[in-house]
């Protein structure tokens, strides 16, 4: 029989294990279409602002040894504009990411959604490059409980919380977030980074620091994926440098229900989702696995 | 496709000549072995150091292991550029994107301004047999620039570079797509190849495919990463620095945004 790679990220089900991360490619109703039929399980959106945010100038993406470094300013159309583009969706698992400082902005952009058919709220807690928002938000354990809180009484789909490696302990933002009512988590962001070309003696990002992401990161991701598994008894989504099945399953292996997936874009362009369902599917087969749970978390009983 | 950069992160090279093609554009010229080598049609990002980062058509160098950009004074980002002075450094990185086509036979080239500039890699990538047709368009006289070098490139092929000004005050009088419909009337193109003005585009992809005629437009949007990760480019389902930025014209006529709207720096959809 052939293996089942639908999987269930707490009350989320979706058709497959691999989603498209927040920040990636995300503005369009047309391209996460695309991206579904192209294997995606679900589509994370952009982070989306009350306004809109044009972002920081360029240089904002580079490439460094073993992955990306970014600080492109969080920018997006707002949700107000947002909603209303994927106001027509039917078919297409979107979840949509948040960012915002206090609880009313959070408030404000769950109305425009109230109408529109998505499967949950990513929060974004971990932005590590805009003042503010962002990591500056999960780094306040009292904030974070706030938020969550006014998000959990107002939404009728479930939350997931993305955390990062900020300034305090990032175990501390997911105990406050599980506490708060949190119905996933997902780890990690982009890590706080920075690159300077020699040759002008400049940093190369405009912002100067951004976030790091990509292969560099994963070995930390996995790390963060474990602790939180191992501690709390909440969903975990996996993102930072998967860019393989193997990638994927070890992440899974750790404790994820489901993988996200950004930076491999550059080098398999769209067809890395269906080629990491079809690695995944085969792993399985052969590991005699039949569901994706049977295999998520067992590296922890070693 | 030429050789391949092995990191997305910004090569530095030195302006090593300027030259004034008309009061508002020039083209700088720097030693890069993988540029000099690029496909018709792909891209590189071209950091400014402290201002900004741009995305840039490849230009043809005469020399060995030497590219160029040609730029027009615009905004910011593009006068600072065109304000760089022999010895002054760019970062790039690249090349992206997809490229042109090659087709034989009798070929159509239509440009708008700088927009000639994937087009006249292009011609230096036809066969001798290929019987080449270049449009130029401008507003005015003393914007028309590389008629010379295009003349150069195809004169050992049957060919003729025909300026269109919209003043009349250089060559023919009026819109390129004016005289392309003219042409079409008269000579049976195996291809036709366009860049410039999205408008400008529009009409010509309309006319070849009323004709029949294979046609490819390159697409500009608003980029930011240039690799397939930001989004900013996008244009409908597709992505103007990964999909693109070359389409041909049966995919162009599908798609609602070409010739429409493009998106700002936020995403949000506007009108050309």
């Amino acid at each position: 029989m052939k293996p089942d790679i639908s999987t269930e990220v707490g009350s989320i089900k979706i058709e497959r294990p691999t989603m498209l991360a927040s920040g990636i490619l995300g503005i369009s109703l047309e391209v996460f279409d695309r991206l579904y039929k192209e294997g995606a399980g679900a589509l994370v959106t952009k982070s989306l602002s009350k306004e809109p945010w044009e972002g920081y100038p360029n240089p904002t993406v580079v490439g460094v040894k073993a992955g990306y470094l970014n600080a492109v300013g969080l920018s997006n159309p707002g949700a107000p504009y947002f909603a209303k583009m994927i106001s027509s969706n039917k078919t297409v698992p979107i979840i949509v990411s948040l960012v915002g400082s206090i609880p009313e902005d959070f408030d404000i952009m769950i109305k425009q959604f109230e109408n529109v058919k998505i499967l949950g709220y990513e929060l974004n807690l971990s932005c590590p490059h805009v003042e503010k928002v962002g990591l500056e938000v999960g780094d306040d354990p009292e904030l974070v409980h706030k938020i969550v809180k006014s998000v959990k009484a107002k939404s009728k789909v479930p939350i997931i919380a993305k955390v990062g490696l900020g300034s305090s302990d990032y175990l501390e933002t997911v105990r406050v977030a599980c506490e708060a009512g949190v119905d996933a988590i997902t780890a990690i962001n982009t890590v706080r980074a920075m690159a300077i070309d020699v040759e002008t003696t400049r940093p190369i990002l405009s912002h100067k620091i951004g976030g790091l992401s990509g292969s560099a990161i994963k070995p930390i991701a996995v790390r963060c994926v474990y602790e939180i598994s191992s501690k709390f008894d909440m969903p975990v989504i996996g993102c930072g440098g998967v860019s393989s099945w193997e990638d994927a399953i070890e992440f899974i292996l750790a404790g994820a229900s489901a993988v996200q997936i950004g930076s491999a874009l550059v080098d398999k362009w769209v067809g890395v989702f269906s080629e990491i369902n079809n690695g995944i599917s085969k792993y399985m087969e052969k590991k005699n696995f039949s569901k994706i749970k049977d295999m998520v978390g067992i590296a922890k009983k070693f | 496709m030429g050789l391949q950069r092995n990191s997305d992160t910004p090569t530095i090279v030195k302006i090593e000549k300027v030259i004034d093609e008309t009061p508002t554009v020039r083209t700088l010229v720097f030693s890069d072995e993988v540029l000099s080598n690029v496909s018709p049609g792909q891209f590189a990002m071209v950091w400014i150091p402290g201002i900004n980062e741009l995305p840039m058509s490849v230009m043809i160098s005469q020399e060995k292991g030497k590219a160029a950009f040609t730029v027009r004074k615009h905004g910011l980002a593009s006068t600072e550029l065109y304000s760089l002075k022999v010895g002054e450094q760019i970062g790039v990185r690249g090349p992206y994107g997809n490229s042109f086509t090659i087709k034989q036979g009798k070929l159509l080239l239509v440009g708008g301004g700088t927009g000639l500039v994937p087009l006249i890699r292009l011609l230096t990538f036809l066969k001798k047999t290929d019987d080449v047709t270049l449009l130029v368009g401008s507003k005015t006289k003393n914007e028309v620039f590389f008629e010379k070098m295009a003349n150069q490139i195809l004169e050992h092929n049957k060919h003729q570079v025909i300026v269109v000004t919209e003043d009349g005050s250089y060559g023919k009088t009026g819109l390129v797509t004016e005289v392309m419909e003219n042409l079409l009337s008269q000579i049976k193109f195996d291809a036709v190849y366009t860049c410039g003005p999205e408008k400008m585009m529009h009409k010509v992809v309309q006319l070849a495919s009323s004709k029949n005629i294979y046609v490819e437009a390159s697409i500009e949007r608003m980029m930011k990463c240039g690799m397939g990760l930001c989004g900013s480019c996008c244009f409908g389902e597709v992505l103007a620095c990964r999909d693109g930025t070359v389409f041909d014209g049966k995919y162009l006529l599908t798609n609602k945004e070409f010739g429409y709207t493009h998106r700002n720096k936020a995403g949000i959809l506007e009108n050309y």
